[in-house]
């Protein structure tokens, strides 16, 4: 376990946490953009640099600017008087808890069958090409429809119905 | 504990985060960020297992990855759409308060 693991998964953890527990909405929206950065730097640091870069591009650059923006168009921003937790947070906490406890303890109990320490894969941005093209190609494609059939979607769903009875 | 092993708990303990916060906030646009952040912590999986797999050259967990990042992408646009759309309706989006569809 190297040192700047330590540091990442310390900026990616705590970006989350403020993310969730932050009174402010804007200021959630920005902590979850510390815990994008984060994880797009643990990305970089497990040697996938193509997916880190993604990461940044998509998440950072879009899914971040989306999410403030749907804060300042449903004036989400004003913290509402009784409390920003439903009245059933304690169910929920203490799910969210049971699960980590499961998935902890797989990890732990499983961690002496994990493989060790390995050397960094060389995977180029020519590899990841070519798996797109040829093996991946049909996913791609899917994808491709699945994108374009969301974003006419989500025009369609957020319509302004004055508008969309013209 | 391997390497592997610590990025596993990082993800789980993201995954928590993200199950918490979908579970207890009132305002939908953080319940949305929850899913997010599971979302991620299982790109974070991938990610660590495609690189101490055995067979890190065949890209797949990489492409796994890759592909999950886009179609959350695509979840992300259509649910905060979706929000709007809600607030526009109920003029809130406090999750304690959209109860008409209630049985």
């Amino acid at each position: 376990m190297s040192f700047v693991f330590y540091i990442l998964a310390t900026l990616t953890i705590s970006g989350g946490l403020a993310a969730v527990l932050l009174k402010n909405t804007v200021h959630c929206a920005l902590a979850l953009t510390v815990a994008f950065a984060g994880l797009a730097l643990l990305f970089l640091e497990l040697d996938a640099q193509f997916a880190g870069f993604a990461q940044i591009l998509i998440y950072i650059g879009a899914v971040a600017i989306l999410v403030v923006f749907a804060i300042l168009l449903t004036k989400g921003s004003e913290t509402p008087k009784d409390g920003v937790f439903s009245h059933t947070w304690l169910a929920g906490l203490a799910i969210a808890a049971a699960v980590f406890a499961v998935l902890g303890w797989a990890v732990v109990r499983s961690a002496p069958m994990l493989p060790g320490a390995a050397p960094a894969p060389a995977v180029t941005v020519q590899q990841i090409g070519d798996a797109l093209m040829g093996r991946y190609v049909l996913p791609l494609e899917i994808v491709g429809v699945l994108l374009t059939a969301a974003m006419i979607g989500a025009v369609i769903v957020a319509l302004h119905e004055k508008e969309a009875q013209k | 504990m391997t390497p592997l092993a610590g990025y596993l708990l990082v993800a789980a303990f993201l995954f928590a985060i993200g199950l918490a916060g979908a579970l207890t906030r009132r305002n939908a646009i953080l319940v949305l960020i929850g899913i997010e952040l599971m979302l991620n912590a299982a790109n974070l999986n991938l990610i660590a297992f495609w690189r101490y797999g055995p067979h890190p050259e065949a890209l797949t967990g990489m492409m796994f990855a890759i592909f999950s990042i886009a179609v959350a992408a695509a979840e992300a646009a259509v649910g905060l759409g979706l929000v709007i759309q809600i607030h526009r309706h109920a003029h809130t989006t406090d999750l304690d308060q959209m109860n008409r569809m209630k049985g």
